[in-house]
């Protein structure tokens, strides 16, 4: 996508007859049109290119796997960082494997990571992509330019690790139409949420609230940058008006936006538990799975919120009331770094070179003895450890077997608990008849059936298990030389297993 | 600076040495202090030969003049000759002793947007070391710089250009066939600050990579100290370093600028960034480091 388009012909219809609204003002919407649809070029080049990579690739949908990583590196990012490289893959390769689940798991990761490469373009030195498209200038001259953008960038993370963030072109892309203002879309997309619940259509409200979720994800990365230049400079940011208003209007939004999603939350909650249709339940759980993770980076953006007026005045202190000192000379930033910038580079680079010829100092050239070099050429290479240091022998010390049961007790209890779906027994009639097998069995009997008074339901679901222990009071005191309570009834309840797997998949 | 020995000494203790002749051990003795001048690792408090003759420079005007000449035949400028920076010399402008774009980073003789990024690496490595004028001219002020703050900074600076040309209603994309007239912001703020490579390391044409080389290059100058790993590495500065930036690169880079016919606004009046230039580079030491810690 960075070849750039040929130059030598013009296209006739531009040169012939009346020209169609000259100047940048005219022209400033077809750029702007040309521009995103040059952030769509990378994702249809994929599918293009997919054909020339060694192997059968054809039957991937490399589009569809590139929108796939936008939307998760979009929804894993963080406010401090951004989403991490391998668990992208990790993520993408369902959806990979679904599109051709008979290749080998290898491949598939082969093309997750190809996908994720190309998105970031690994290839070029920029790592971006470049479009030209044309504009008329004031003089009516027409003018090539080149449009610069990325979709995924590579940013540092704590200890030199890299992380991955989805740029504004490529949320652009992602979503659509993201060019207004944040606030105003949110509002939209929540409003319309709340309809969409109110009226029982879970479908489109979890598609929106998936965009109200990018938004919010949007509006962290926009006032995070805002608090980083905050914190860098005090005086560059205005402290008098434009930032306090800012994070007023952010800590309206947040309280607004909690009190919003939490009354959301309570809807959506509700249509979980009383719908019967499993389908629509399934949607709603996920609903608030979503919500909730809006509440999260709700609750992430006021805490930064509350810490940015502590910070201004800590470094108001430290920067603004420090004892001036008289003294010229000169100022690196203001005198040189500052008026450079704005130049073409053609210019910038005689002053940064000017710089770098004086500024790095000196460096003693290297003399080489012909009688060194032969040494240095003959000596054998150092024999390089690949392997560090041997492992000691660990010295294991069993540990003393302090069970309170064996492993025989509990067979033959699990035996003795083992009853027939259709006979359930009494605790005493149990404890009876363990205590003639094993004066000890007694007490893991007992254990047993009280944790069955609450049987783990949702782990046995899960797990597929076809048959549960139950107990249940009945009213019946228990009557046992070593035990006191009630006498429980102890019985085996049978699961529908394959009907709870239908549910669950 | 060369002529501060003339304040610490006094005539009539030198009078006798000053007209003895020149020997050949003089002359050995004063061509070692130049030598340990290029060792800029070299702490003259470390080494007690290196002391001596740093002593003997500053009360022996003939011995000072006699290393003075030995450096400038071979090329290098004498900066400063002080207990804390040692004998400071630095390379003249075509010594051997000068270090060559071409050399320091072999993409930059091809690439002008390589050249230019690293020429900006150095230059904003000095300017957030010393980030106000004061800072400069202070003898004792030690810089502190991180790899991820030098980015960050420059970064932003990039971004309130692009703000401010997009405010105007300028559309900033560059024109095609002429890349000598890109704006030289956009070159930094187009390239990508990190990149995943194979083996863990930084990516040597990030903007990350590439002041992570200027630092370990001043580093091996002896103009930085690394301090930590934090923020992609951490260095303080040296005598030396403040030195050579406030009177040789400086004044070099702002001989050019003004043939170039932009004339930097002094302090006081409006600047093109008003009250950015000295506040923008105060937090150095933790620049890089997130938001919240």
């Amino acid at each position: 996508m960075t070849s750039p388009a040929s130059t030598d012909s013009v296209p006739p219809q531009l040169s012939a007859g009346p020209r169609p609204a000259p100047g940048p003002a005219a022209d400033e919407g077809l750029a702007r049109r040309l521009r995103a649809l040059a952030c769509t070029a990378p994702l249809h080049d994929l599918d293009v290119r997919k054909a020339n990579l060694a192997g059968e690739y054809t039957v991937y949908g490399m589009a569809e796997v590139a929108l796939a990583a936008i939307d998760l590196v979009t929804l894993n990012m963080d406010f401090d960082t951004g989403a991490d490289h391998d668990q992208i893959v990790a993520r993408l390769i369902p959806r990979i494997a679904a599109q051709a689940p008979q290749r080998p798991v290898a491949e598939h990761e082969r093309v997750a990571r190809w996908v994720l490469e190309n998105l970031i373009n690994v290839g070029s030195v920029d790592r971006g992509f470049r479009a030209v498209y044309g504009t008329f200038a004031p003089d009516g001259s027409y003018v090539r330019r080149d449009y610069d953008f990325k979709l995924i960038e590579e940013v540092p993370g704590y200890g030199g690790t890299v992380y991955l963030r989805t740029t504004d072109e490529a949320v652009n892309v992602l979503v659509g139409a993201l060019d207004t203002d944040v606030t105003s879309a949110q509002i939209a997309a929540e409003v319309k949420l709340e309809v969409l619940i109110s009226r029982g259509r879970l479908a489109d409200a979890q598609l929106a609230a998936e965009q109200a979720r990018y938004r919010t994800v949007q509006y962290s990365e926009t006032l995070r940058r805002a608090l980083d230049a905050t914190r860098r400079n005090v005086r560059a940011v205005d402290w008098l008006q434009a930032v306090p208003d800012m994070i007023a209007e952010a800590l309206d939004h947040v309280a607004d936006r909690y009190r919003h999603e939490n009354a959301i939350l309570t809807n959506i909650r509700k249509a979980r538990d009383e719908s019967e249709d499993p389908e629509q339940k399934r949607r709603a759980a996920e609903l608030v799975d979503i919500v909730k993770d809006c509440i999260r980076r709700h609750t992430q953006l006021q805490s930064r919120l509350l810490e940015a007026g502590p910070l201004f005045r800590a470094e108001q202190d430290r920067q603004a009331f420090a004892t001036p000192m008289t003294t010229s000379g000169i100022d690196l930033y203001g005198h040189l770094v500052a008026p450079v910038l704005p130049l073409p580079v053609a210019q910038a680079r005689r002053v940064t070179d000017a710089f770098f010829a004086r500024g790095t100092g000196l460096r003693t050239p290297v003399a080489v003895r012909v009688g060194d070099l032969v040494e240095l050429l003959l000596t054998p290479p150092l024999e390089r450890e690949h392997l560090g240091a041997e492992m000691p022998e660990p010295d294991l010390i069993a540990t003393p077997d302090d069970s309170r049961f064996s492993e025989e007790q509990l067979a033959s209890a699990m035996e003795l608990l083992d009853l027939p779906a259709d006979a359930p027994r009494r605790l005493s009639g149990l404890l009876a008849e363990a205590r003639r097998r094993d004066p000890e069995l007694p007490y893991l009997v007992a254990l047993l059936a009280v944790h069955a008074a609450s049987p783990p339901v949702g782990t046995a679901y899960r797990q597929g298990e076809e048959k549960l222990l139950f107990a249940v009071d009945d009213g019946v005191e228990l009557d046992d030389p070593e035990f006191g309570g009630a006498d429980l009834i102890v019985g085996m309840a049978l699961l529908d297993a394959a009907g709870m797997a239908a549910d669950r998949s | 600076m060369t002529e501060q020995h003339v304040e610490w000494s006094e005539p009539d203790a030198v009078a006798a040495p000053a007209n003895a002749p020149v020997t050949p051990a003089d002359a050995a003795d004063a061509a070692r202090l130049v030598a340990f001048g290029l060792q800029p690792k070299l702490q003259p408090a470390r080494d007690q030969e290196y002391a001596e003759l740093l002593r003997r420079y500053r009360e022996d005007p003939a011995f000072a003049r006699l290393a003075d000449a030995v450096a400038a035949g071979l090329g290098l400028v004498v900066l400063e000759v002080s207990p804390r920076a040692g004998m400071a010399v630095t390379a003249a402008e075509d010594s051997v002793f000068a270090v060559r774009m071409g050399d320091y980073a072999r993409r930059t003789s091809a690439d002008s947007a390589d050249r230019f990024l690293h020429g900006l690496a150095h230059l904003a490595v000095a300017a957030m070391a010393f980030p106000r004028p004061e800072d400069l001219a202070d003898d004792g002020y030690i810089g502190r710089v991180s790899v991820n703050g030098v980015d960050a900074f420059v970064r932003q600076a990039c971004r309130r250009l692009e703000e401010r040309a997009e405010e105007q209603g300028e559309n900033t994309d560059p024109a095609t066939e002429a890349p000598g007239l890109e704006a030289a912001w956009r070159i930094w703020a187009r390239r990508s600050s990190t990149g995943a490579t194979k083996d863990a390391r930084r990516l040597s044409g990030s903007t990350t990579g590439i002041i992570g080389k200027a630092v370990a290059f001043l580093t091996d100058s002896g103009f930085l100290q690394r301090t930590g790993d934090d923020s992609g590495g951490t260095y303080r500065t040296t005598a030396r370093y403040q030195l050579q930036v406030r009177d040789m690169a400086g004044s070099a880079a702002m001989a050019e600028l003004l043939e170039l016919g932009v004339v930097p606004v002094t302090d006081g009046t409006p600047t093109l960034l008003p009250a950015e230039h000295t506040d923008d580079l105060e937090l150095v030491a933790d620049a890089g480091l997130p938001f919240h810690s």
